[in-house]
């Protein structure tokens, strides 16, 4: 019960971060941190296949790609700041 | 101006919120009961996990559709023009210790694919979740610098992405012999699905993977 309250307070805070905080690399941390508590969320809900799912593709796979294109708009300023 | 956006979003937005929230409350209690006909019909679906069973068998259609929707995300991606200049084909190369992490790794994630596709006809696993794993090590290969992004796709690769869909087609158009698109006759059902999965895994891989491999490169601009 304590475990699933401290889950829930802590998918709100990390969605509200990954909303919020104006520094793009920090939103991808705290989107991929929201993705793995939604997946122990579904263990949760005993729905370990959407957990699995969900880990391996809303965390992992679109963190990867998130981060990849936050990657490639800081290489783009760098060219055009100097 | 910029405050007055922000009051109509928020508004926008718990309207959205409360309008959902109240017709979940409002949903009338659902007329069949799913969960017992599934139990009911799973010793006839060849496999021992019911969501295993629903997603390959009882509504097999819906998995060989998103399957092509997939495939169809990376054909879009592909006609769209890339930047193909061919200067950053060769991956910058890490550090030896993630390369020999990566080296080390990437089998590890190889078995644990075959295992969650193997798993997943008695337990929480499957095509889906294997491939996703599979596109993982696709994705860890190329930031290690081991693995190029893929600026053209050859033959094998382009078979690789397509051969889930067509295995799923060709079976489903095999078993419409007797009657209906996707029954699979209960002796073989656990067999085919088996084969049907088998080559979902591998495509769902190669095209996750994509997603990452191909779009990697298009930006690559001095």
């Amino acid at each position: 019960m304590i475990f699933d309250l401290l889950l829930a307070a802590a998918l709100l805070w990390s969605a509200a971060q990954a909303l919020t905080t104006p520094d793009l690399f920090r939103a991808v941390v705290m989107f991929i941190i929201f993705g793995l508590l939604m997946a122990l969320a579904w263990v949760r809900l005993s729905a370990p296949d959407i957990a699995l799912a969900e880990a391996a593709i809303g965390a992992g796979l679109t963190g990867a790609l998130l981060l990849d294109a936050v990657g490639h708009l800081r290489k783009k300023q760098r060219n055009r700041s100097p | 101006m910029k405050t007055l956006l922000n009051v109509v979003v928020l508004l926008l937005a718990s309207t959205l919120g409360l309008a959902l929230g109240w017709s979940m409350l409002d949903l009338p209690v659902a007329a069949v009961r799913l969960p017992e006909q599934v139990t009911a019909q799973l010793d006839m679906s060849g496999v021992a996990h019911p969501v295993t069973a629903v997603l390959l068998n009882f509504r097999g259609y819906d998995t060989l559709l998103e399957i092509a929707v997939l495939l169809a995300a990376l054909l879009g991606m592909l006609v769209l023009p890339r930047h193909v200049a061919g200067r950053e084909n060769r991956p910058v190369p890490a550090s030896t210790m993630l390369q020999t992490l990566a080296r080390l790794l990437v089998p590890l994630m190889v078995l644990v694919a075959g295992y969650v596709l193997w798993a997943g006809a008695y337990q929480p696993g499957g095509a889906f979740q294997a491939g996703a794993v599979l596109a993982g090590a696709g994705v860890l290969l190329h930031l290690a610098g081991l693995l190029p992004a893929w600026v053209t796709l050859g033959q094998t690769l382009r078979a690789g992405l397509a051969v889930g869909l067509l295995v799923f087609i060709a079976v489903g158009a095999a078993v419409m012999a007797q009657g209906t698109l996707l029954q699979y006759p209960p002796d073989w059902a656990g067999a085919l699905i088996l084969a049907i999965e088998a080559n979902l895994t591998l495509s769902i891989g190669l095209i996750l993977a994509g997603l990452y491999l191909v779009l990697t490169n298009s930006g690559e601009r001095a």
